[in-house]
């Protein structure tokens, strides 16, 4: 019996596994550069540089352009300027459902900077969560494949039950399976906390959409009440339906630096042009784990304040503590690259895992691949090899497209889709014992060539000195030599002979591959 | 002990045996049988959906019943939600027939929807 449940589970890891390995590839790969998703804007707008700015002016500046744009609107964000991003950033919005349009101002003026047009590291964060799809579907694939990510941990802690032993085993020599197997080990076991917690919370940010019943028998589908009283939003008004005139921004920033000892992250405007309208200032979340953004909201008209969010219960608070692990924002410089260390190890569990699965298959001898096993080499190839190129090429097409391009932001975003989809496209169609060792150098020669290229399109003249980006340039450089090297090791497995093991293997090592 | 080519691990239970070992004396190898088709269609079918069904009747019928303020309640039950759902699929393949597995998520569906009933969930 016991040896039946190792079996099955063995079976279930690696169906799931190879179900989801993909879109989890993908979903790390993006997710862990989100760690770093404010330098990479700041990188993508070279022209940006730290301005000193007062939040109230600002406030009213962002307020005057969204006046202009959209007056009314069922909503407004503005995010004050920090040192880390230079500029006003608004939003506005007719409807829950969207179009939400976006701009980002210069401070002195009040009007769009002249920074080029560009996503920055918000299109990965996005995608890391949505995949460039229409953003409900998104959701749902991106939560699926993690809930199938987490059948696939149980599973795989049940499958290995030498666990501590498998931590130090690594037989690279043994046979090209052993070592994909116990690379896939030490990645999946060392990493083992980090997989868990980087799963679980990645669900639980998005709980009330994937798992509505709660809110939906005890609040009878009301999720904003539910929000108000767990805390975590103050209590909004409706709108009037009477046209009224927005309070001045200013004081009100003044007010909530007097209520909440610092000037917000953000303000947000609920039906700006009418009577009911309400003013929310939106605080960085305190220090410590948590992820939650204390909140005070104001009278729109008058500017007094309507009421404030802040204290939360024990089992909504251990939700954004859930929350606050998932992002990171409470690492500091050390631990935000032991975060990054673990999203790669992720990824590389995910790559092996799903290269192990094509090897544990490979047909003995002369005989030919089916056609599972080939898509699955094509789609390994085209997604571990395919995918950071991409993101180098979105980096590249960021510094090599004409600032004043229209649609430039777009053209970049096709950039990373164009040069994916042709590694994937090359791969599949000249399959062979060259193609991993070529698509590899191939990425590793893209994030080589970022640096040198950002020097000879921004670097000479760039505003800020011209080691504003020092770390950027030297990550891409550890990329590029990271792919180069891994491509050498594929080219030295073309020369020598598959090394098959001496023997067959035994039936539980046969469950583990 | 699995046959010596097995590097391929296949489901385990209810494997027509028969008709893979009559497979293997004409073709040498073993190749999935319809039948076998169907019975790992089954269970994925039953790990998602059943495994859906039970996470969200729990979900529901907690935020009611737990003795705390309504929004904790709430939270309490939608941040297990996932766990409860992991356990049913991993029971769902581990179970050692299709029939068995059938019965736990029933096992586990009915007596959380019957409470919700009991709760007036469904009464609006």
């Amino acid at each position: 019996m016991r040896q039946g449940f190792r079996q099955s589970m063995a079976w279930l890891h690696a169906w799931s596994g190879l179900l989801v390995g993909w879109v989890l590839f993908a979903v790390f790969v993006t997710g862990t550069a989100s760690f770093y998703r404010s330098e990479i804007s700041q990188w993508m707008r070279p022209e940006l540089v730290a301005t000193e700015t007062d939040p109230g002016r600002a406030a009213e500046r962002g307020a005057a352009y969204l006046q202009r744009q959209m007056p009314d609107a069922m909503g407004w964000f503005i995010e004050l300027p920090t040192p880390e991003k230079p500029a006003i950033a608004v939003m506005w919005w007719k409807s829950m459902e969207g179009p939400f349009h976006q701009a980002l101002l210069d401070p002195e003026t009040g009007e769009p900077t002249s920074a080029r047009a560009t996503k920055g590291g918000d299109f990965l964060y996005r995608f890391h969560y949505e995949l460039s799809m229409p953003p409900m579907l998104g959701r749902w694939i991106v939560g699926a494949c993690t809930l199938v990510m987490l059948v696939a941990l149980v599973s795989g802690i049940v499958t290995h039950r030498r666990i501590f032993a498998d931590f130090f085993t690594f037989r690279r020599d043994r046979s090209t399976q052993r070592g994909w197997l116990d690379a896939h080990n030490v990645a999946g076991v060392l990493g083992l906390p980090f997989h868990l917690m980087i799963a679980y919370t990645g669900l639980t940010l998005l709980a009330t959409l994937y798992m509505p019943w709660g809110v939906r028998t005890a609040y009878k589908g009301d999720e904003i009440r539910y929000f108000v009283e767990a805390g975590l939003m103050p209590d909004l008004r409706w709108a009037a339906g009477k046209p009224g005139t927005l309070t001045p921004l200013g004081p009100v920033v003044a007010a909530s630096v007097a209520r909440g000892g610092k000037a917000p992250e953000g303000l947000s405007v609920w039906n700006p042009g009418d009577a009911n309208a309400t003013v929310v200032a939106i605080f960085e979340e305190p220090h410590g784990l948590s992820h939650h953004h204390p909140q005070i909201a104001f009278d729109g008209q008058t500017g007094a304040v309507l009421g404030q969010a802040g204290a939360v219960g024990a089992a909504t608070g251990t939700g954004t503590v859930m929350a606050g692990l998932h992002m990171g924002h409470f690492a500091g410089p050390a631990l935000r690259v032991l975060f990054f260390l673990c999203g790669l190890m992720g990824a590389a569990t995910v790559a092996t895992g799903l290269v192990l699965w094509a090897v544990a298959r490979a047909p003995k001898g002369a005989a030919p691949a089916g056609f599972g096993l080939r898509l699955v080499r094509a789609l390994n190839l085209g997604t571990i090899a395919g995918l950071p190129a991409g993101v180098a090429a979105y980096f590249l097409a960021n510094r090599l497209l004409p600032v004043g391009l229209s649609e430039r932001a777009s053209w970049e975003i096709g950039a990373f889709f164009a040069i994916w989809g042709l590694v994937a496209l090359v791969g599949a169609l000249r399959p062979g014992p060259r193609a991993w060792s070529q698509a590899l150098g191939l990425v590793g020669a893209l994030f080589l060539s970022v640096p040198p290229v950002a020097a000879l399109t921004t670097g000479l003249n760039l505003p800020g000195g011209a080691l504003r980006f020092l770390g950027f340039d030297l990550m891409m450089l550890a990329l590029g030599l990271g792919f180069v090297v891994a491509a050498r090791k594929a080219a030295a497995r073309v020369g020598a002979p598959l090394r098959r093991p001496a023997r067959d293997l035994t039936g539980e090592e046969a469950l583990r591959a | 002990m699995l046959a010596s080519s097995a590097h391929v691990v296949r489901f385990p239970f209810r494997r027509p045996r028969a008709a893979c070992r009559g497979l293997r004396a004409l073709t040498g190898r073993t190749a999935p049988t319809p039948a076998y088709r169907a019975a790992v269609l089954g269970r994925i079918l039953l790990a998602a959906l059943g495994g859906y069904a039970v996470a969200a009747l729990a979900t529901g019928l907690l935020a009611l019943v737990l003795p705390m303020p309504r929004s904790e309640a709430v939270t309490t039950a939608t941040l297990t939600s996932f766990a409860v759902m992991v356990a049913v699929v991993v029971a769902v393949f581990a179970a050692r027939s299709l029939a068995r597995a059938t019965a736990l998520v029933l096992g586990l569906a009915l007596p959380l929807a019957g409470g919700l009933w009991l709760a007036g969930a469904f009464t609006g």
